[in-house]
């Protein structure tokens, strides 16, 4: 790899831009993707492998290229400066997410409870707004306040956040169900809540509880059939 | 590395280059069977013998090594295979039973 080519890598990276760097194998040419001088059935297995965020070889007129996908990191929202989050956080950044805390409570949201970490202390509908969560954005509400976790799940519904989750017992969850289909939410989008959060491993510490949230989040993200056991109750 | 992802290798790998180290990178560009890392999974080598990240679950790494050795003296990239179908496997051994082929080229 020459020194112009891990340079534009690495700005890319740094500048959270999707990117594919193309090799052909075993010559070791290199192409960073997009780029507009490429040949478009390259350009075009580029974007596709970016779609599916999936590394790869593909074969182009008879020559193999290797397409090294690199996706921005994918984002966890954590609504709720809350004891839980605290272990969440690290957890989730060993994990290679990009995690941002959410609480308009600043004794919770303190930088000495979350070092390191970007924390938001607008309210939770104006933070979504602001974030505008994606495809490759979890949110996760942790408050089991309705005043923060409300108005947080209303905007994560109305986007396209590919893990919502919401801490809270069956009966809580019930309860907040209740009042998001008075604010106009159908059956089919709540159903998109992860409501207990997490996987059931009988979670009871902080750390268990965060365990739980992540292994249900690279469940749903791996497409595990795991993910689809999600009703049986774990962080309560 | 404190501040980037603990499997950011190419962060480390560019780190490490900025501070003077000669570094190759390997890559897993093919994976067949039960190989227990996916495509584009990265170990970086240095000439001084600093090793970074993973392309296998630990069985491959000394040989990845040894061809890095070899790219960082030719400047040539290699396309090396493992699996059960290519001699080598009897000489490096997966233990896994997968088939994989990994990318080595020299960080210039």
């Amino acid at each position: 790899m020459t020194p112009d080519t891990l340079a534009a890598l690495t700005a890319a990276r740094a500048a959270k831009r999707p990117v594919v760097l193309a090799t052909q194998v075993p010559g070791g040419a290199q192409l960073l993707l997009p780029a507009p001088d490429a040949p478009a059935p390259l350009a075009e297995a580029a974007a596709r492998a970016l779609d599916r965020d999936e590394s790869g070889t593909v074969t182009l007129d008879g020559a193999e290229w290797f397409l090294n996908v690199y996706n921005p990191p994918m984002r966890l929202i954590v609504v709720g400066a809350v004891h839980i989050a605290q272990a969440l956080v690290p957890m989730a950044a060993q994990l290679g997410l990009a995690v941002v805390v959410v609480d308009p409570r600043r004794s919770f949201a303190s930088d000495e409870r979350f070092p390191n970490v970007t924390v938001m202390t607008d309210w939770p509908d104006e933070a979504l707004d602001a974030l505008a969560p994606d495809s490759r954005t979890a949110v996760v509400t942790l408050t089991h306040d309705p005043k923060l976790d409300d108005p947080a799940l209303d905007r994560a519904l109305k986007s396209d956040a590919f893990y919502i989750g919401a801490l809270g017992s069956r009966r809580t969850h019930a309860a907040r169900l209740k009042r998001l289909r008075e604010l106009g939410h159908s059956e089919a989008a709540m159903a998109r809540i992860r409501g207990p959060v997490g996987l059931n491993i009988e979670a009871v510490t902080a750390p268990e509880i965060a365990l739980s949230v992540l292994a249900e989040f690279v469940a749903v993200r791996r497409h595990s059939p795991l993910a689809d056991k999600a009703e049986t109750a774990a962080a309560a | 590395m404190s501040m980037q992802q603990a499997d950011d290798i190419l962060a480390v790998a560019a780190e490490w280059r900025a501070a003077g180290e000669q570094v190759a990178l390997a890559t897993v560009t093919q994976t067949w069977g039960s190989s227990p890392r996916p495509a584009g999974s990265q170990l970086a080598v240095t000439r001084s013998g600093k090793m970074a990240g993973s392309v296998s679950g630990g069985c491959i790494e000394g040989a990845v090594a040894e061809a890095a050795m070899q790219t960082l003296d030719s400047g040539t990239p290699q396309l090396l295979d493992f699996g059960i179908t290519n001699e080598r496997a009897w000489e490096v051994g997966l233990a896994c039973g997968g088939k994989l082929k990994v990318f080595v080229e020299k960080l210039a």
